[in-house]
């Protein structure tokens, strides 16, 4: 048993480990300034919110939904924070609290309106996208929300690694999110949902309830990430996380998770995370443009589902 | 029909034709002829082949063996196509209509009029007016969506678009399931204008009465073979469902043994259903001893599927009620609380509804109980699932490299025996198995059956839905069978026989088609699973 796992997950993960290092190789080749802490530092402390929202999305893209709303709900659970914190002068306990509570309950919220009228989660979470946008800017006054002190240390690079708690913190969910997914009933049946709906349904198990749980899974997930990205600026902005939740989506298909449902890793998530992040980091420091930024980044996600499809299509038939 | 068409030359002439599945034959050396200005009617029971021998005549499949002519020249249609451009068309029991498009659009859909690509859609409605004209549908809009229709309106179209395309023969696979008498007289008009001006009608129907009125001579085909072809005229009922079923293979086979408990105890009914409806279901009671094996066989369409489904709650049933092991459990609103009452379900297509194909066989094992069995605190107990999935395959034979290989790649029979094995990891008390056999081969039959013999042994009671009487006869108690939705007879081992089994399939007195094919016409394609 130990050994087929052991090469499944070689398979799984090697390829994408492989190019990952590859790209860090090439970087460091192309410029000076790639391959040295500071830089390893500012991309460790970069990616904490987008590996929240992986790890959500992944839940979510395998019981065969799609999230679009994690931006927004990003920037929703911050402003909550925010003001609370800063208007209200809650502690920050009370106030987190407040803050992932908004966050669950507007992924929720999409789930059940999704299961319970049959609606696509695509329709249902792109108008979340926009109530919850607007949402924020009505209870900020479209004004950044300064919070200071309280949230820094979160964020703040610490101790002889000089990473930050945040990036701790994701890491710890990334591997709680892989154990919850292939060790727990829950993640088992989210898997099964994403499979074959019916079959599950024919089998004695009710699915609504593991496509909900992914969303609300989802939502509390931006909270995690509002908080992570308010403690980096110090601020809580109701115009920012504009456009990230294609960034989690790329994220997660990069990682291996199918659009398809059913099949999806939150390590491979994590791992499309770093793959994004270092590419725009490097790409960054070796001058290239934004526009030829957009551009390559672009080829890397459809280069990776092809490199995907083609190892499925290879390997055994499903 | 006239003396000098009897004595023409077939214009349609099957020799031989032979069709295999792997190493099972549904169609064996069948040889007929079919002449211009007749109305040729193909009898046979479930299975007997004559979808089959259609589908072969209309280019859907080609044969594995055999030969055909058509009007004197030899005739192999490889598609759909080929055999319209030959002047043969086939109207299926299925529809194959495109819902979203118009009537007219369905209508002319090979032929749509236009101009450099761009559709005429005023002609293309006045066309369409002509044909729904012609063929009594003056009530239907040419522009309205085909699925806005009722089924037997739906039904009618189909029909309209073949017998308006020009054709030589015309192949009608049970035209009638979803029409109204109505709709029926109106199409057998059409027929008969059809066969007088020379067209050769090749009509399929369970429907015996119509049979007898519509058609000139009758084949009777059954097992894949060719039994008898004879003038209809002078032919009964009675004498067709006799030539259907071959009254020698009555006798069942002396092995089974029977493991119902006989005890008048209320504990010992295992599943009592009272008064059941839904959808085409109407008002069925029946009751499942322990160790009991019931069979329920019926016709396409007679709502056997239907019945399993209301009962495990698939369907929320509209009236009736169904009790366990004694206990009055009201109406299944959900497969749930079947499961949780002692029921299981091994449904008739596993592909759909029954495994999860790209998942590992082990996760489909423990599918049904991973709450009740394999859990500790929300956690998964991998030691125990891995042991269960391993019993699995080794009790009932399962042919795979091992639990991590995906359910989508074992053989038809194996992905059945993993279908029925969660099931068995879970444990149930009332096992509903819905065509348990189809599309598997014969040792994995043999499997199956022995299976459903140690369940009754166990004392668990078994429902099971066949269309193969040889089925039921060799594994089952007793036999309910079905008709247009209603129970029309329960026979039990020893006093059953093909022909009453037959008899009450066909019963058209306690089925009265009245109001409930009106019934049938209005409801949506939806509600309408064969």
């Amino acid at each position: 048993m130990t050994a087929p796992r052991l090469s499944r997950s070689l398979i799984q993960y090697g390829g994408l480990s492989a190019a990952l290092l590859a790209m860090i190789a090439a970087f460091s080749l192309g410029s000076e300034n790639f391959f040295q802490t500071s830089t390893l530092v500012s991309i460790a402390n970069q990616i904490p919110e987008l590996t929240f929202l992986a790890v959500g999305m992944t839940f979510v893209l395998i019981v065969r939904g799609i999230d679009l709303s994690v931006g927004s709900l990003l920037a929703l659970s911050a402003a909550t924070l925010g003001v609370l914190m800063a208007r209200h002068e809650w502690p920050l306990p009370a106030a987190l609290a407040a803050a992932a509570a908004v966050g669950a309950l507007c992924g929720a919220v999409n789930g059940a309106l999704s299961v319970g009228f049959g609606i696509p989660s695509f329709i249902v979470t792109l108008g979340m996208l926009e109530v919850a946008r607007g949402v924020t800017k009505k209870v900020t006054d479209s004004q950044s929300v300064y919070i200071g002190g309280p949230v820094e240390a979160f964020g703040e690079p610490m101790g002889a690694l000089r990473v930050s708690p945040a990036f701790l913190i994701a890491a710890l969910t990334v591997a709680i999110g892989q154990f919850v997914l292939t060790r727990t009933v829950f993640g088992r049946y989210c898997t099964a949902v994403g499979t074959n709906e019916e079959a599950v349904r024919m089998s004695g198990v009710r699915p609504a309830p593991y496509f909900v749980a992914a969303f609300a899974l989802s939502g509390l997930m931006c909270s995690l990430a509002g908080f992570a990205r308010t403690s980096r600026l110090s601020t809580a902005d109701p115009n920012g996380a504009v456009g990230i939740e294609l960034s989690a989506i790329a994220a997660c298909v990069i990682g291996g998770t199918s659009l398809m449902g059913g099949r999806g890793s939150v390590v491979g998530s994590f791992l499309g995370v770093l793959v994004i992040q270092v590419m725009q980091t490097g790409l960054a420091q070796m001058g290239v443009s934004d526009a030829d930024k957009q551009i390559v980044t672009g080829l890397v996600i459809v280069a990776a589902v092809l490199f995907d499809a083609l190892r499925v299509r290879l390997g055994p038939r499903s | 029909m006239t003396a000098d068409a009897a004595d023409a030359p077939p214009l349609l002439a099957a020799r031989g034709l032979t069709k295999r599945y792997g190493t099972v034959t549904v169609l064996d050396g069948v040889s007929m002829d079919v002449r211009g200005g007749e109305v040729h009617a193909l009898l046979g029971a479930n299975g007997a082949g004559k979808s089959t021998l259609c589908k072969i005549l209309s280019g859907l499949t080609p044969a594995s063996a055999g030969s055909a002519t058509l009007g004197g020249a030899a005739y192999a249609p490889a598609s759909k196509r080929e055999a319209e451009a030959a002047g043969v068309e086939i109207v299926q029991q299925e529809l194959n209509l495109i819902g979203t498009l118009s009537v007219a659009e369905n209508l002319l859909f090979a032929r749509l009029p236009n101009r450099l690509g761009v559709l005429r859609v005023g002609r293309l409605h006045a066309e369409a007016r002509a044909i729904l004209d012609r063929f009594g549908l003056p009530g239907v809009d040419p522009g309205a969506p085909v699925r806005s229709l009722g089924v037997g309106r739906q039904q009618m179209v189909e029909i309209a678009a073949a017998l308006a395309r020009d054709c030589r023969v015309l192949i009608l696979d049970e035209p009638t399931a979803a029409l109204s008498d109505t709709e029926a007289g109106q199409l057998f008009g059409h027929l008969r204008d059809l066969r007088d001006r020379g067209v050769a009608v090749v009509y399929i129907s369970h429907r015996l009465d119509e049979v007898k009125e519509l058609s000139d001579r009758v084949t009777v085909l059954r097992d894949g073979r060719h039994v008898v072809t004879r003038d209809t005229a002078g032919l009964s009922t009675d004498a067709m469902v006799a030539l259907m079923s071959g009254e020698e293979r009555d006798a069942g086979p002396s092995a089974f043994r029977s493991h119902r408990r006989e005890g008048d105890g209320e504990r010992d009914v295992a599943l009592r259903v009272r008064g059941l409806c839904r959808g085409p279901v109407r008002d069925v009671s029946l009751e499942v001893r322990r160790g009991e094996r019931l069979g329920v066989t019926g016709l396409v369409g007679s709502g056997r599927t239907e019945l399993l489904r209301a009962i495990f709650g698939a369907d929320r049933a509209t009236a009736g009620t169904v009790a366990v092991n004694g206990v009055p459990r009201g109406r299944f609103r959900h497969p749930r609380a079947a499961v949780e009452a002692g029921l299981a379900m091994v449904t008739e297509d596993r592909k759909s509804d029954g495994l999860l194909l790209a998942q590992p066989v082990g996760v489909n094992a423990t599918l049904c109980s991973l709450w009740t069995k394999f859990c500790r605190f929300g956690l998964l107990r991998g030691a125990a699932e891995r042991r269960a999935t391993a019993g699995l395959i080794e009790d009932l034979d399962v042919r795979c490299h091992g639990p991590d290989q995906l359910a989508g790649q074992l053989s038809g029979g194996n992905q059945q025996k993993v279908a029925v094995g969660k099931w068995l990891v879970r444990g149930a008390d009332v096992l509903l198995f819905d065509e348990p056999t189809r599309g598997i081969d014969v040792a994995a039959r043999r499997r199956i059956y022995r299976l459903l013999e140690a369940l009754a042994a166990e004392g668990k009671a078994c429902v099971i839905v066949s269309s193969d009487l040889e089925e039921l006869f060799e594994t089952c108690d007793a036999i309910a069978v079905l008709c247009d939705g209603r129970l029309t007879g329960t026979f039990q081992r020893g006093e059953w026989t093909r022909e009453k089994i037959l008899q009450a399939s066909f019963d058209s007195d306690k089925a009265a088609p009245s109001p409930a094919a009106a019934d049938t016409s209005d409801a949506s394609p939806a509600d309408r699973r064969a």
